[in-house]
């Protein structure tokens, strides 16, 4: 974990003074007990309840969980593009450098976007507009945000797809997002979010949608970014393998909550909690080849209604009673290293294996 | 580009060609005698019937008659209409009442019927878009004669707002609004609903998010990003509908004593006036080709993922 005291480094010569100042060490990001709910017409369903976490500037957090988790939610309440209604945020905080972007006017929050907080999406093609040129799309950044005119926000278009190394920049800034493949796509998404130089970065599943040579190339590009402008970075993912290459410290979640907390070595090497365990045990692993392959078995609960207890207890393989009565809440770990969190009954045992 | 162009410039000849043959064939080799009741119950002196299927090369076989009538088409010269004036004259003088009322047309459903199309998408389960819902149908369902004399009677008659008949030869955008509101409206339904159920898809698409998440305004994001994508079907729509304005609209101008180019083709078919019927229709297959083809290259200009290559 990066705790470091420097101020947020603004490398660019473009870039402008920045309103926020994150927190002496570092601190972007506080989430606080944020829950967001869904109002459907069969009910409410609770996507997020009670998430937690920090982000420091130059720290990488991954948050791990299968789909429908709530990972890409937390994302997007984050951000601020979440659909309200349906979506509604009853209970939380989410504060950047110390302002609470919930309760800020939604003409400051907007400024934010792009500037001080931006975000990557998993699907480069159908997240980039397949009418406007790319280079368009990334030189709108530095029209909107900084008034910008046309020529120089081109300019600054071929600089930052030269950036995310897009061969031949200079006569592909007109091409269209059908026209690219699908890494050179995500580059150009890349582009446009780290444009306005933002200090956290969230991506979301950034290479699911790539083939594993390309999904390389993007993880590198995008933590040799990280670097370059210490940005803090959300990764969002549920491929244990991006992760543990990337992230310094990990977020798991189920149901809407976080289930563990750790650094990336001490996650993969001791497993706290017995759904981390079980996602472990699913990788396929090449010394045991030819044996069936173990899943944690059954399906993630219907958010509609949530189960009592610990929202894993259905398909927990330690499950005891207590677990079918009380909730855990997400704690220290004893015995562990500082800084590990699980929100299992059973934590110290898991732990120990 | 230019190839594309090029090749459906000349794809436009077999169909020119086709359509008028069968036109002219029709015209011209149905049974019944073209001169008959041409000069009231007593018929014609036979001088003045030998003079008529001169004219029209009656006496050929209608192949001949056709390539005769062709060769004189290829200089220009579209014959004369049994009252002796040319048909070029005719047709210049139908189509600017006739372009004019299109034109009228064309922005009328553009700007109300995008503007209803957008408000109902953004407002998608309210009151408003139940309400551009329910009067698109009535729209719809209503036939437009019913709508035109119904709109004559209210607002011309009653209210006085506008004009009765289109009285002028040459009539005013003031005369011809309300026959331009009437002939719009159905286009105009369809180019709401067009609009509405595009834009309220759009909304939902990624990269209205993306536009979201790069911190654009709610404006930008919806009238920019989203509307752009969802005007590339109502835009061909509209063009093709231009194409059938320009073919004239028979009903409407009826309705309201227009002399465009519908009731020209009309009075001539009753007439059996066959240089005047060909030479109309052969003009309105020319105009709607060729705003077939800008509607397809626009298509292009619009979606880049559409290539004329």
């Amino acid at each position: 974990m990066t705790t470091t005291t420097q101020p947020r480094g603004r490398r660019d010569a473009q870039a402008t003074a920045s309103d926020y100042r994150p927190g002496p060490d570092g601190l972007l990001l506080e989430v606080d007990d944020l829950h967001v709910e869904f109002h459907t017409e069969d009910g409410v369903a609770r996507a997020i309840n009670g998430v937690n976490f920090d982000l420091h500037a130059g720290e990488t957090l991954a948050i791990l969980g299968e789909s429908g988790s709530g990972k890409s939610v937390t994302a997007q309440a984050i951000m601020g593009i979440l659909d309200m209604p349906p979506a509604k945020i009853p209970r939380g905080a989410i504060r950047y450098c110390g302002q609470d972007l919930l309760t800020m006017p939604d003409e400051q929050r907007r400024k934010t976007r792009g500037p001080e907080i931006s975000m990557i999406f998993q699907d480069a093609l159908s997240s980039l507009n397949p009418v406007f040129p790319v280079g368009w799309q990334i030189a709108e950044m530095f029209r909107k945000h900084r008034g910008m005119n046309k020529s120089d926000a081109t300019a600054q278009a071929v600089r930052l797809m030269e950036r995310v190394q897009i061969p031949a920049a200079k006569q592909r800034v007109r091409a269209f997002p059908h026209q690219f493949s699908g890494g050179m796509r995500q580059r150009i998404m890349i582009a446009m979010a780290i444009a306005l130089d933002p200090a956290v970065l969230i991506a979301d599943e950034p290479t699911t949608a790539l083939d594993v040579t390309v999904q390389a190339q993007i993880m590198a590009l995008l933590a040799e970014l990280q670097e370059e402008r210490q940005m803090g970075l959300i990764l969002i993912t549920h491929d244990l393998g991006v992760v543990a290459d990337v992230a310094d410290r990990i977020a798991v979640m189920y149901c809407g909550r976080i289930m563990e907390r750790a650094d990336v070595l001490e996650l993969y090497r001791r497993p706290a909690h017995p759904y981390t365990l079980g996602l472990l045990e699913s990788i396929p692993r090449l010394d045991q080849k030819g044996q069936e392959l173990s899943a944690i078995g059954g399906l993630p609960p219907n958010l509609l209604r949530l189960p009592s207890g610990c929202e894993f207890h259905p398909r927990c393989r330690f499950v005891q009673d207590v677990c079918r009565r009380d909730r855990p809440e997400l704690t220290a770990v004893v015995g562990a290293a500082p800084g590990r969190e699980s929100a299992c009954h059973f934590s110290e045992e898991v732990h120990r294996g | 580009m230019g190839k594309y162009v090029i090749r459906r410039l000349l794809q436009m000849i077999p169909v020119v060609l086709g359509t008028t043959f069968i036109i002219y064939a029709m015209v011209f080799a149905l049974p019944g005698d073209p001169t008959a009741g041409k000069c009231g119950d007593r018929g014609c002196p036979p001088a003045v019937v030998a003079e008529i299927r001169e004219q029209y090369n009656l006496d050929d076989p209608v192949p001949v008659a056709y390539v005769k009538y062709l060769g004189k088409l290829a200089t220009g010269d579209l014959g004369e209409n049994t009252y002796g004036i040319p048909v070029t004259q005719d047709l210049a003088q139908r189509y600017a009442i006739t372009g004019k009322l299109a034109l009228m047309a064309i922005a009328i459903e553009a700007v109300i019927g995008i503007l209803a199309g957008v408000l109902a998408a953004i407002r998608k389960g309210s009151f408003l878009d139940s309400l551009i819902l329910v009067s698109t149908l009535v729209v719809i369902s209503v036939p437009v004669f019913v709508i035109g004399v119904l709109a004559q009677f209210y607002f011309g008659v009653r209210l006085g707002w506008f004009p009765v008949t289109v009285t002028s030869r040459n009539p005013s955008m003031y005369q011809l609004l309300m026959p331009a509101i009437v002939l719009a409206s159905l286009s105009m339904a369809y180019v709401t609903r067009l609009t509405r159920t595009n834009l309220a898809e759009n909304l939902r698409a990624d990269y209205v998010r993306t536009a979201k998440a790069k911190g654009l305004t709610q404006r930008r994001a919806i009238g920019l990003h989203a509307l752009r994508n969802s005007m590339i079907p109502v835009v061909t729509f509209m063009g093709y509908d231009f194409g059938a304005l320009l073919g004239g609209a028979i009903v409407t101008e009826r309705i309201f004593n227009i002399q465009g180019i519908g009731g020209y083709i009309f009075q001539s078919i009753n007439h059996r006036d066959g240089f005047a019927v060909v030479g109309a229709v052969t003009a309105l297959v020319i105009v709607y080709l060729i705003v077939n083809l800008v509607v397809d290259l626009l298509y292009g200009v619009l979606d880049p993922r559409i290539s004329h290559d």
